[in-house]
């Protein structure tokens, strides 16, 4: 740097990226001088896919534009979903309310005041089959984020499009299924860890065989992120989950490459730009060798990262709320640039309420635009040999070695959230960013400076209690037509299965099959394993 | 003068703690007793904490929408068991629409996304009571 350079006052002490990461003024080749083209990124669609997985870019095809819906009644959300679908989605996304993803049905006490207000409530197989009325599953793509209950609402999928007459072996779409991150962010569990990860990996033996394009597993670091992590710890934790599906399925004697083509992963796309494409780099890059190397994976397609991604909701501002709209924008150009393989964009209101019809129109195109207007689709990683991003990304790989390797002197991951390691990391996280951004180091532009006395408020959707009526008018209908004793015949048969090392799957579609509820199949697999609680740490 | 104490919960279904987590953790370093009931209390649970706890303040964290339906079976069930002087707040995310029926029912501040920390401690400070 010039002498001249070097007395510049600049605006802060220091720059980091929003995880704290520090940024240097300048980079030059002098940062990326260690690493290699060949070894380290190496082009598109070629190990270890740095440069993305495919290559082609995006000029085959774009990413998918699979925008994450549901609210109300399934009448409600079939509705919003042939709306998306006409106005260019190409993907189905569902989004479940609080009592399906707890496994509990509309009629149980916690579930008063919560059926149909976060998403679309799915009690039987009944529900299902409203959902997607007029939709034809062996045409689309669907990926339902569902955990706990996520062998159950899978099931019912599957006799949905059996009904349609769609083949299981050409069936394509994602469960979420991811009950680490649960454990480690969401909450949303029901059962101790160890039984959790049985569900997961009969899944993943169970689709090796029957449903064989289905991806049964979206190993999860929105969540982490939205929780408060930094972006390392969301490419870390999100990684090391990863591997330790992969190991228990190994332990439960799958073939890596059985089953590890299938599984796929979610990332936030979250404000600061160049950190964001630097992390999907890592982690296609960190992947790419762990299973070539620690696991010894000989099939091409267990090497290749794929992901969707999430802009990020906990970014969105209840204060001038059309500042959304352009934080969405740049976090979806973001996860563009980083490859991203699927993008679901946020809605305006975000931090308001579930999305409006208009609000989630403009969120998928803003998707649009960046596709057909911006030009950077044309060609694969344009940032590629950025001084930049190749040190970032270099970074964010060693960063996410270093906790692999803590992660495995506790024993794993399962053992790691036993001791509350990921949880405190991001505990700790989530403090020091609020900390920031009350001391004005960080800034949230409407919400701790640039603030205005808002104009008037915008409208939003409300859901109020008939969604809540009318499924609960339908449950107690079901319960007067299905045959009760073959519904106890089959509760009973996933019981017994689930205290040996039966595959669970079988036995969940006979009970789907006879119209067994979420809360009444989850009540049994309760009734064996119990239910965990967490100590919580603040 | 005895410390402010202060039971945060989570009622309903929803695990969504970050906010509920990082008000606990200010409230503590401003210098109030904190208790932290965890996860899916229902409002006969939280009730009894309040009472067991000898709570001043009472913080609901809700996301879920289920704000209409939990709000007042609590403030009824602390009413029923005495406990009408705690002062309760609810932090989270509630329609506009909605808060006017909060308030009628003696909530005493609802605190919206993008609140600072330092205006939530103001707040109690400035409105609860050590009521024992």
């Amino acid at each position: 740097m010039t002498s001249r350079m070097k007395t510049a006052t600049e605006r802060a002490d220091r720059f980091t990226t929003i995880s704290g990461r520090p940024i240097e003024r300048l980079y030059t080749a002098a940062d990326t001088a260690g690493i290699d083209y060949a070894r380290d990124i190496n082009d598109p669609g070629v190990f270890p896919y740095t440069r993305g997985i495919h290559a082609s870019g995006y000029r085959g095809k774009t990413w998918t534009m699979r925008q994450f819906a549901g609210f109300g009644t399934p009448e409600d959300t079939n509705a919003r979903y042939k709306a998306l679908l006409r106005a260019g989605s190409t993907g189905l996304s569902v989004a479940f309310d609080l009592p399906t993803l707890m496994g509990r049905d509309p009629d149980h006490a916690l579930s008063l005041g919560e059926t149909g207000k976060c998403g679309v409530n799915v009690t039987s197989l009944a529900d299902m089959e409203t959902l997607f009325d007029g939709i034809r599953l062996g045409d689309v793509t669907t990926s339902m984020t569902i955990n706990s209950p996520a062998a159950m609402i899978f099931a019912m999928y599957l006799v949905v499009a059996e009904k349609q007459g769609a083949d299981w072996q050409t069936l394509s779409g994602t469960i979420q299924n991811d009950i680490l991150k649960e454990f480690i962010a969401q909450k949303e569990y029901i059962f101790p860890p160890r039984p959790s990860m049985r569900i997961i990996t009969d899944i993943f033996a169970f689709c090796s065989t029957h449903v064989p394009r289905w991806n049964t597993i979206s190993v999860s670091g929105y969540h982490i992120r939205e929780a408060g992590s930094t972006a390392l710890q969301e490419l870390a934790f999100t990684l090391r989950d990863g591997l330790e599906y992969v190991q228990w399925g190994v332990d439960a004697g799958l073939d890596v490459d059985d089953f590890v083509p299938r599984m796929s992963f979610f990332f936030n796309a979250h404000s600061d730009f160049f950190e964001e494409i630097a992390k999907y780099r890592a982690a296609r890059r960190i992947w790419a060798h762990a299973m070539r190397e620690r696991f010894g994976a000989k099939d091409e397609r267990s090497w290749k990262l794929r992901f969707h991604s999430q802009t990020a909701g906990v970014s969105l501002t209840a204060q001038q709320p059309y500042n959304n709209v352009v934080r969405t924008a740049l976090q979806a150009l973001s996860a563009v640039l980083g490859g991203t393989n699927s993008l679901h964009t946020n809605s305006l209101d975000e931090a308001l309420a579930l999305p409006t019809a208009e609000a989630a129109t403009l969120a998928l195109r803003t998707q649009q635009i960046i596709a057909h207007e911006s030009g950077v689709a044309s060609t694969a990683d344009p940032l590629g040999g950025s001084y930049f991003v190749e040190s970032l990304t270099k970074d964010m790989e060693d960063g996410a070695l270093k906790y692999f390797d803590a992660i495995d002197r506790m024993g794993g991951m399962v053992d790691a959230i036993e001791q509350g390691f990921p949880q405190r990391e991001i505990a700790e996280a989530s403090y020091r960013f609020q900390q920031a951004v009350e001391r004005k180091e960080k800034i949230i532009v409407g919400v701790n400076d640039f603030i205005q006395a808002d104009a008037s408020p915008i409208e939003i959707l409300y859901i109020d209690e008939s969604a809540a009526d009318i499924q609960l008018a339908k449950l107690d209908a079901l319960k007067k037509t299905r045959n009760a004793d073959q519904v106890s015949r089959s509760l009973d048969a996933l019981r017994r299965a689930a205290r040996t090392a039966e595959n669970l799957m079988p036995r969940i579609l006979d009970a789907v099959r006879v119209y067994a509820t979420v809360g009444e199949m989850c009540d049994a697999l309760r009734d064996v394993w119990g239910e965990y609680e967490e100590v919580p740490i603040i | 003068m005895r410390k402010l104490r202060v039971v945060i919960a989570k009622p309903g279904l929803d695990g969504h703690d970050r906010g509920a987590k990082v008000i606990a953790r200010a409230l503590r370093d401003a210098g109030m007793e904190v208790i932290y009931t965890g996860l899916r209390q229902t409002p006969e649970q939280i009730a009894s904490a309040a009472l067991q706890e000898d709570a001043d303040v009472i913080g609901l964290s809700i996301l879920s929408g289920a704000h209409n339906h939990i709000a007042p079976r609590l403030m009824a069930l602390l009413k029923e068991k005495g406990l009408d002087d705690v002062l309760v707040v609810i932090g989270g995310i509630i329609p506009d629409v909605d808060i006017p029926k909060l308030k009628a029912i003696g909530i005493k501040a609802i605190f919206l996304p993008g609140t600072p920390m330092q205006e939530i401690v103001e707040f109690i400070n400035a409105n609860a009571r050590a009521r024992v």
